[in-house]
């Protein structure tokens, strides 16, 4: 057996032009935003199952998320309304960094690449804040009663107590359970304050962090990208390419926290 | 390599086919394209909070929340990515695997209401 292979290069596809009329980079970009497409939309998928599974239990969003930076009080869905304001802008500025690479003015894409930077951070920064709030939770809390299963104060005209498997209680009955009864604030990944599911903590979690993280990721590729521009490595290069493939990938973040809000902070 | 680079077509290389692109594309609106995509993008979310303090329906509300949500991703797939720029075949070769979430979605909501009805 031979080892060397020789090749009639007459019958070899030499390339030519692209089937797709794409460059390979920005195909396997696409291809692998598919697959992380993918990814999210299961999670999502799970997280839409099992709140199915849970729906009488399941805590509504804006009785959980009420909180804005310096206003006391309830303020639901005011704030993630901003976060998706920031990171929508944050999309527009790289589209116009793209924009500016398109014409090949280099001054324009490290202005507006710059941008996007930027409002990623804000949008990294506001998560953090939303979490924060989220694990340290209300002053009002829940509560372990004595047999150990979560209870809830809930108003209901007067002062009920929401049961775990959603049953309100109302009277002296109230009193009565809360006797032996331990508060707790906030949420973890066994045990929250919201809902006597923890699935939902979970999933908030899990999700909101899954995309925080590609958010971040998208912080760290841009902000390389952006010393490229500055160095002006483009210029020689004589094309922006890498700016548009990694305009792509934080399109895709801003994509995917479109869902988040909707199924998250809305629904 | 240095012989394969003096036959080299031209469009051969990644510079070639992005700059082709870029020409067949150009448009001299580019900017109020985005801007225009950024207006509708921030009107849809304004509206969607909006409309859920309002009370309507519940079931309703998710419809509306859902359908809201697909056009706002389209504007951003669509404008934002470029995706309607690009060729009929490559469009479709990103945008038809997602039938099989649509499924998924259809098999696994399903599966959570009935664990709901049978618990």
């Amino acid at each position: 057996m031979s080892a060397t292979v020789t090749l009639d290069k007459s019958k070899v596809w030499g390339g030519g032009t692209s089937p797709f009329g794409v460059s390979w980079g920005k195909m396997y970009m696409w291809f692998f935003l598919v697959s992380d497409a993918f990814t999210f939309s299961t999670l999502l998928v799970a997280y839409g199952t099992l709140r199915h599974r849970f729906t009488e239990i399941w805590p509504m969003p804006n009785i959980v998320f009420t909180h804005f930076p310096f206003i006391h009080g309830h303020v639901p869905l005011a704030y993630v309304g901003l976060m998706t304001f920031i990171l929508i802008m944050s999309s527009v500025t790289m589209v116009l960094a793209v924009e500016g690479g398109h014409r090949r003015h280099n001054k324009d894409v490290a202005l507006w690449l710059g941008l996007t930077i930027i409002g990623g951070l804000m949008f990294v920064g506001s998560q953090a804040w939303e979490w924060y709030h989220f694990i340290v939770g209300t002053e009002h809390g829940a509560y372990i009663l004595a047999d150990g299963t979560w209870a809830k104060l809930v108003e209901h005209g007067k002062e009920a107590l929401q049961l775990a498997n959603g049953t309100i209680v109302e009277g002296p009955r109230v009193h009565e359970l809360l006797a032996g009864a331990k508060q707790f604030h906030g949420a973890n990944l066994v045990i929250n304050e919201y809902g006597s599911t923890p699935l939902f903590a979970n999933f908030f979690f899990f999700i909101t962090g899954f995309h925080g993280f590609h958010v971040f990721s998208g912080v760290v590729i841009n902000f390389i990208i952006w010393i490229k521009v500055l160095n002006g490595d483009y210029i020689k290069r004589g094309h922006y390419e890498q700016v548009e493939k990694v305009g792509l990938y934080w399109h895709f973040v801003d994509l995917v926290w479109v869902f988040v809000f909707t199924f998250f902070y809305l629904v | 390599m240095s012989e394969n680079h003096e036959h080299k077509p031209k469009g051969y290389t990644t510079g070639d086919i992005h700059n082709q692109f870029v020409e067949e594309h150009e448009t001299p609106n580019a900017k109020k394209v985005i801007w225009r995509t950024f207006w509708i993008l921030l009107f849809i979310t304004i509206f969607e909070v909006a409309i859920s303090f309002t009370g309507l329906n519940k079931e309703l509300l998710q419809w509306i929340f859902v359908a809201l949500t697909i056009v706002k991703a389209g504007y951003i797939v669509g404008y934002f990515m470029h995706l309607i720029h690009e060729r009929f075949s490559f469009r479709y070769s990103i945008l038809l695997p997602f039938i099989l979430i649509a499924y998924l979605i259809f098999i696994a909501l399903k599966e959570g209401v009935y664990l709901n009805f049978v618990k």
